[in-house]
């Protein structure tokens, strides 16, 4: 419905803004006849501004006709039309004006014309004009992402005129955005710019910085005598400074050719080894030119010689910058619109700041969830029951690999990732209760040993699950409403499987506390684990409690798997790289309380965060440094951040 | 009356006259110096194995004898063949440096040498300059006492740290393999000033020796034998003394060593301290002989196995471990090496080099449910030698020692 009404109005305003409506084009290209048949980059820029701007309705085509290499010239009479191929040697050709077949013609009557690159670059710039009014949405979509891609001054004014005719909200508000940062970089008049920088100053997107960046960019220079007038000086350099230093300077003088180049001693050996004289250089044997010093006074003789060119001393070089003067300069000449963009970056930066942190935040706390749920498990089997459980992480592994299987059977992602989770926990849940029957309740008493022993629990598992599933990475997809991202702005976003990890450990956080503290469970658990005889005296069943338990951490360790899986990939040593900080957790948090082990998840995280923050080239360091930090933590705070008092806390 | 020590230990005497047996035998067997019946890799397999043994020997005196399970040490056995690591490499680097710039000219400065050296060490990480810690890498007798010194004070600041906060048992595993990892990792990276993952190769060429590696690895051999003798004699020393009995007494109940009015930190600081440099020597003879030492020889690990290489052998007695660590990991060469033969199940072939590990970590959690003294408890019923009474319960070592009375109750 709208679509035949905006093309309708389109056709109405060209035919409005039209100066000649009626102009032919083929007058036009007669005029330029020459350049257009010898098209070079450095002639056709009048040629195409006349067509661009001459009003004729099939200019736009003209133009995309010659681009494409399909514009032929009729050699006896210099007429240019569009061809099409009928048989090898002819070709049929049409007016552009009238639209009239004029002919079958045979190639030799005809010459193509085959625009260069350069100056199909250019009719591609003016064909921008026509495509920014095009009433095809998608096609001014297009020609915006394109002068996105490539601004030039040239596009300012099409893009202008074709703001008040936009019907479209989201391309009239892109097409206005747009102006203002092609005003930035290229309008004529100052005022106008500084105007476009205020009014764009505080806007977090990353094209305005790169708008604003280049015109503040400066360039070392370099003058004897005073600086000259005419240039946006941004400050005068100091040598010997901490940015500036004298090499730095003296750099300078050499490259802008206003100083000898130093001799490095690279080339003294150069120059050394062209003038050996029967075994002597400058009078100095070669044998004993092993030090720098005799090299520098073999050089020096020879210089003094006169074969090599003199060596530069400190002194010279401290003269040559003493007598300079070195400043800074902005590319952009207009000293108003340097200083507009400085103040508006410093804005933008304070804004973008903020930001960053905000976005640092995020990121430290879906670690800090990844970490809560890989160690919750744990909470449970370790913090609660004391058992060492070094299987842990392959717990973690299974669970991952269970996704991984029902995957496979399943295709459905969102049904899949909706079986996989109470698959993950049932599979781990009896791995889980198996290995406590065998082998963890004849070590209750020695926890070094269950230590040992369920190290080669981790040992044989990790092999088995190699043998089984290979040692390539495994994938475990996420569904498609998963993926992508939560944009806030340019710098602010976070991904929909980090914010389901965290909404997922927050579940897992009130499962834990709920069977803990409301259920039976729970209340025959912590009666177990405070004293044993007792609870068994007072009808409870250790034993049966104890296998529950440890099921219950090793079926959470499973689910953990799976989302841990949703993001890493599934491999046999997932668990292992989880298992020493899920223990840093446990232990930095406080064993036996989960609000310790939630506040250790949360400190390790946003340390993590922040050392990667300040070197973020290097995630191995920020794992080092926070194991270091961990060691002297518990230094401070041997039991944890949150201690457990008295009788709970055991010895 | 005082007997002497070797009355008091007659199994020192034993194990001494074994090992010299074995070098014996060895260089006799060996392509070096004797019929070449032995293989040179095989004679270095042997080599390393000893060094193994070395320490297995400090894990079992700090695990088996004092009762901390330390997942450190093999940090300590690689940072010992880290240094000597680097004396080996610079010199031979140097050598072929001196012999390239000797084809030049003009005589080389020795600054041009040094940038020569590190520029042919460094080239694989991206930078040429020489780190700190390479400070004495030209100088042999300097970076022989780094192999002891370096360790030995990361074990000393770390125990410090660790005995000081009186963390203990499992906490303290979990602390040393933390250590361990955060050292693996931080080594990992290439500005660690040690070449990051591509670690330091080339080690098995000894600089200005011309003898072949036929004859070097017998050196090897017989150095790694001799330090594995006077390694076990001293701590077979320590722990029949009175240090020994302090820190069998800090094993089996700490808090009333410390009532007694021992410093019980200070007696774990020595021991801790002392086996980490036990380790580091025994790393500085294995990594020559292995060629190559990288990060990945360091992590967590690897420390680990050493634990069940002590275990399986039978800890709480040092020819126990020797044992273990050469039986597990002899074998262990032989399974992953493709020599065991594959067993055909008609449905299945169960290839050794897939599922020797899960046969280790099997019999691993089965030696340690079922056989606490492992493979040295095989000596007591030669020696007819019987534990006492636990009353049905075999209460070993660490928190059980005190639940005898307990049990019995």
């Amino acid at each position: 419905m709208i679509r035949p009404f905006l093309a309708g109005l389109a056709i109405l305003l060209s035919c409005l803004t039209a100066t000649a409506q009626d102009a032919n084009i083929q007058p036009i290209l007669q005029e330029y006849q020459a350049e257009i048949a010898k098209s070079s980059r450095k002639t056709i820029g009048p040629v195409i501004d006349a067509i661009a701007s001459s009003g004729s309705p099939k200019a736009q085509y003209m133009l995309e006709t010659w681009a494409a290499k399909n514009m032929w010239m009729r050699k006896s009479d210099g007429l240019f039309f569009v061809g099409v191929k009928t048989d090898t040697k002819s070709y049929m050709l049409t007016d552009f004006d009238s639209g009239d077949v004029v002919g079958n013609y045979a190639k030799s009557d005809l010459k193509q014309l085959k625009p260069n690159s350069g100056v199909r670059a250019m009719i591609a710039t003016a064909l921008v004009q026509f495509q920014l009014m095009d009433p095809d949405a998608a096609k001014r979509q297009d020609a915006l992402t394109s002068i996105q891609r490539d601004p030039g001054p040239t596009l300012l004014a099409p893009l202008r005129a074709s703001i008040d005719s936009e019907r479209d909200p989201t391309l009239k508000a892109q097409k206005q955005r747009l102006e203002r940062l092609l005003t930035i970089g290229y309008d004529q008049d100052t005022k106008a710019r500084v105007a476009a920088i205020e009014d764009m100053s505080g806007d977090l997107g990353v094209d305005v910085r790169a708008t604003l960046n280049p015109l503040v960019a400066k360039t070392r220079n370099v003058a004897a005598g005073g600086i000259p007038t005419g240039l946006n000086v941004a400050g005068i350099l100091e040598p010997g400074t901490e940015h500036f230093s004298k090499t730095d300077a003296y750099d300078l003088l050499v490259a802008k050719s206003m100083a000898p180049a130093l001799v490095s001693s690279g080339d003294i050996r150069t120059a050394l080894a062209a003038n050996i004289e029967g075994g002597r250089v400058g009078g100095i044997p070669v044998a004993q030119l092993d030090t720098v010093t005799a090299r520098k006074a073999a050089y020096a003789a020879l210089a003094d010689a006169g074969k090599v060119p003199a060596l530069i001393t400190p002194a010279d070089t401290d003269a040559a910058i003493a007598s300079h003067v070195f400043f800074e300069t902005f590319a952009e000449p207009s000293a108003k619109v340097t200083t507009a963009a400085t103040d508006a970056l410093e804005a933008i930066n304070l804004k973008v700041g903020l930001n960053q942190t905000l976005d640092l935040t995020l990121d430290a706390l879906s670690l800090a969830s990844i970490y809560f749920l890989a160690a919750i498990g744990l909470a449970i089997t370790f913090g609660v029951m004391g058992v060492i459980n070094m299987a842990h992480g392959e717990f973690i592994m299974m669970g991952a690999y269970t996704g991984y299987v029902v995957q496979q059977i399943i295709p459905d992602h969102t049904l899949s990732i909706i079986v996989a989770i109470p698959m993950a926990f049932a599979v781990t849940f009896a791995a889980g209760v198996a290995m406590e029957r065998l082998v963890i309740r004849w070590l209750y008493d020695r926890p070094l040993e269950t230590l040992l022993a369920t190290f080669g629990i981790s040992i044989a598992l990790q092999q088995l699950a190699k043998n089984i599933f290979g040692t390539q990475a495994r994938p475990l997809t996420a569904p498609g409403w998963l993926d992508g991202a939560l944009v806030v702005n340019d710098v602010v976003s976070i991904s929909f499987i980090r914010i389901a990890i965290f909404i997922l450990a927050l579940v897992f956080l009130g499962v834990f506390l709920f069977i803990m503290k409301r259920t039976r469970l729970g209340l025959e658990t912590r009666a177990v684990t405070q004293n044993p005889r007792m609870a068994a005296s007072m009808g409870i069943n250790p034993g049966k409690v104890n296998m529950l338990t440890f099921g219950l951490g090793s079926g959470i360790a499973g689910i953990a798997g799976v989302a841990i899986g949703l993001f890493a990939k599934v491999t046999s040593e997932l668990g292992s790289d989880y298992i020493v900080q899920s223990f840093m957790t446990v232990v930095v948090g406080g064993v036996g309380n989960i609000w310790g082990t939630l506040a250790g998840a949360a400190m390790i995280g946003f340390f993590q965060k922040g050392i990667e923050w300040l070197n973020p080239s290097n995630t191995l360091a920020a794992q080092t440094y926070m194991i270091v930090f961990i060691i002297i933590f518990i230094q401070f705070r041997p039991r944890g951040i949150i201690a457990l008092k008295g009788r709970a806390a055991g010895d | 009356m005082q007997r002497s020590f070797i009355a008091k230990n007659p199994s020192v005497l034993i194990f001494l006259a074994c090992l010299a047996l074995f070098t014996l035998i060895v260089t006799v067997l060996s392509e070096g110096f004797g019929v070449g019946v032995i293989s040179t890799s095989f004679v270095k397999t042997l080599g390393k194995t000893l060094c193994l043994c070395l320490v297995a020997v400090a894990m079992d005196l700090i695990w088996g004898f004092t009762g901390i399970l330390s997942l450190g040490h093999f940090a300590f056995f690689g940072l010992g063949g880290y240094m000597i690591g680097m004396w080996l490499m610079y010199e031979r680097t140097r050598l072929i440096v001196v012999e390239s710039l000797s084809q030049t000219e003009i005589p080389a400065t020795s600054s041009e040498i040094i940038d020569g050296i590190g520029n042919q060490i460094f080239g694989v990480v991206g930078s040429s300059d020489f780190p700190l810690i390479w400070a004495f890498s030209d100088s042999l007798v300097l970076q022989l006492a780094m192999v002891v010194l370096v360790p030995g004070l990361l074990a000393l600041v770390f125990g410090w740290f660790a005995f000081r906060s009186r963390v203990t048992g499992v906490y303290l595993s979990i602390l040393t393999q933390a250590m361990t990892l955060a050292l693996a990792l931080y080594l990992f990276q290439n500005d660690s000033g040690l070449r990051g993952n591509n670690g330091l190769s080339g080690l098995q060429n000894l600089p200005g020796v011309t003898a072949s590696q036929d004859e070097v690895s017998l050196w090897f051999l017989w150095a790694s034998a001799l330090a594995l003798g006077l390694g076990y004699l001293l701590a077979a020393w320590v722990v029949s003394g009175k240090l020994g009995s302090v820190i069998l007494g800090i094993r089996d109940n700490e808090a009333r060593v410390r009532f007694l009015g021992y410093s019980v930190e200070t007696y774990k600081l020595v021991v801790f301290t002392f086996t980490a440099c036990i380790a580091a020597i025994a790393g500085a003879l294995y990594y020559p002989q292995a060629g190559i030492i990288n990060p990945a020889e360091i992590a967590p690990i690897a420390s680990i196995y050493l634990a069940v290489w002590v275990a399986i052998g039978g800890r709480g007695r040092l020819y126990g471990a020797v044992i273990g660590a050469a039986f597990v990991s002899l074998l262990s060469t032989w399974f992953t090496g493709g020599q065991a033969p594959d067993i055909p199940l008609g449905f299945y072939t169960v290839k050794w080099v897939d599922w020797w590990l899960v046969l280790l970590g099997l019999s691993f959690v089965v030696v340690t449910l079922f056989a606490p003294k492992g493979m040295g408890g095989l000596v007591d019923l030669l020696t007819q030698r019987k534990s006492p009474n636990r009353h049905g319960a075999d209460l070993g070592p660490d928190d059980g020692a005190l639940r005898e009375q307990e049990a019995s109750q």
